[in-house]
């Protein structure tokens, strides 16, 4: 049986092999001038940095099925039986909790900068988010939790506000008979401001929350 | 001479696959996440050459930040069950 499920394993690897290795081998027909494309379109996107352009305005959908899966993946944790909370921990130093003090401002501040130059430059409701997430696992990390217990009756609604608000976009300019998040030109910024905002408040949330685990926001003490 | 500014490159690449291994072969778990972290944060200065900024800074922030913190609660939540075998 073993020996049989072997040869099946080698014979599914090589017709990878060979579907590879004749991909490769294919000559390449030249498509379309894709970042010409986007150069193009960039006047109507309402940003002039192509990569959030392209995230948010013209591939607006896949970046609206990310923020599904990390909803997904939220739920999917917060499903699983919870385990014990890690024992031995250390009471927080003093050096540790007047770093957080220290850095925890800036990091909110780089965060939302990091956010609205998105709209010019590197930068996004992603990037933002982690590090707003960083921020609150800082605070965590430094036993300033008293915000947990805030988060603890508001999770869901906190981690759901960024598909929502994208979807009521998506709703709004298929009601207004365009295409489904096909933004208008004269309101693109905005619209991609408000979306990012909201998105990066809901990943900074459910990346906290991943980090708790599973049930640790209801079995801590308040 | 034409080699010099290959230099770092090749250095960076080395370094990648070095922590890379690390982090896959470490046998104790706490190390192979520092390895892990470093790996990122090296994989981010690649995608800075490579004139990716946006891709470094969602690897940077993603990759070697949260995933990093990430692993090592599920470590010390290993550790913490270790301890309750006799």
């Amino acid at each position: 049986m073993k020996a049989f499920a072997s040869a099946a394993l080698a014979l599914l690897l090589a017709g990878l092999a060979a579907v590879l290795a004749w991909t490769v081998t294919r000559p390449v027909t030249p498509g379309r001038d894709v970042p010409a494309l986007i150069a193009g379109a960039l006047d109507v996107s309402g940003v002039s940095h192509p990569v959030t352009a392209v995230l948010l305005n013209f591939r607006g959908y896949d970046t609206l099925l990310e923020l599904v899966v990390l909803l997904i993946a939220l739920a999917g944790v917060r499903c699983l039986a919870p385990l014990p909370p890690p024992r031995g921990s250390a009471p927080v130093g003093g050096v540790l909790r007047e770093l957080a003090s220290l850095l925890l401002p800036v990091l909110v501040l780089v965060a939302v900068y990091l956010l609205w130059a998105g709209a010019t430059r590197p930068g996004g409701a992603f990037q933002g988010g982690a590090l707003l997430a960083a921020a609150g696992i800082l605070a965590l990390l430094a036993g300033r939790d008293r915000f947990l217990w805030r988060l603890e009756h508001r999770l869901w609604p906190l981690a759901c506000l960024g598909v929502a608000v994208f979807l009521a976009v998506a709703a709004g300019t298929l009601a207004a008979g365009g295409v489904l998040l096909g933004l208008p030109s004269a309101h693109a910024g905005t619209l991609i401001l408000v979306i990012e905002g909201f998105a990066l408040l809901s990943i900074a949330v459910t990346l906290v929350a991943l980090f708790l685990g599973t049930g640790e926001l209801e079995d801590r003490d308040p | 001479m034409t080699l010099l500014p290959l230099a770092p490159d090749v250095l960076l690449g080395v370094a990648l696959l070095f922590t890379a291994w690390r982090a896959l072969y470490t046998q104790a778990l706490f190390p192979a996440v520092v390895f892990f972290v470093a790996f990122g944060m090296l994989l981010a200065l690649a995608w800075m050459r490579l004139q990716a900024p946006d891709v470094a800074l969602a690897e940077a922030a993603i990759g070697a930040g949260l995933t990093g913190a990430l692993l090592m609660a599920a470590v010390a939540r290993l550790r913490g069950r270790d301890e309750d075998r006799p």
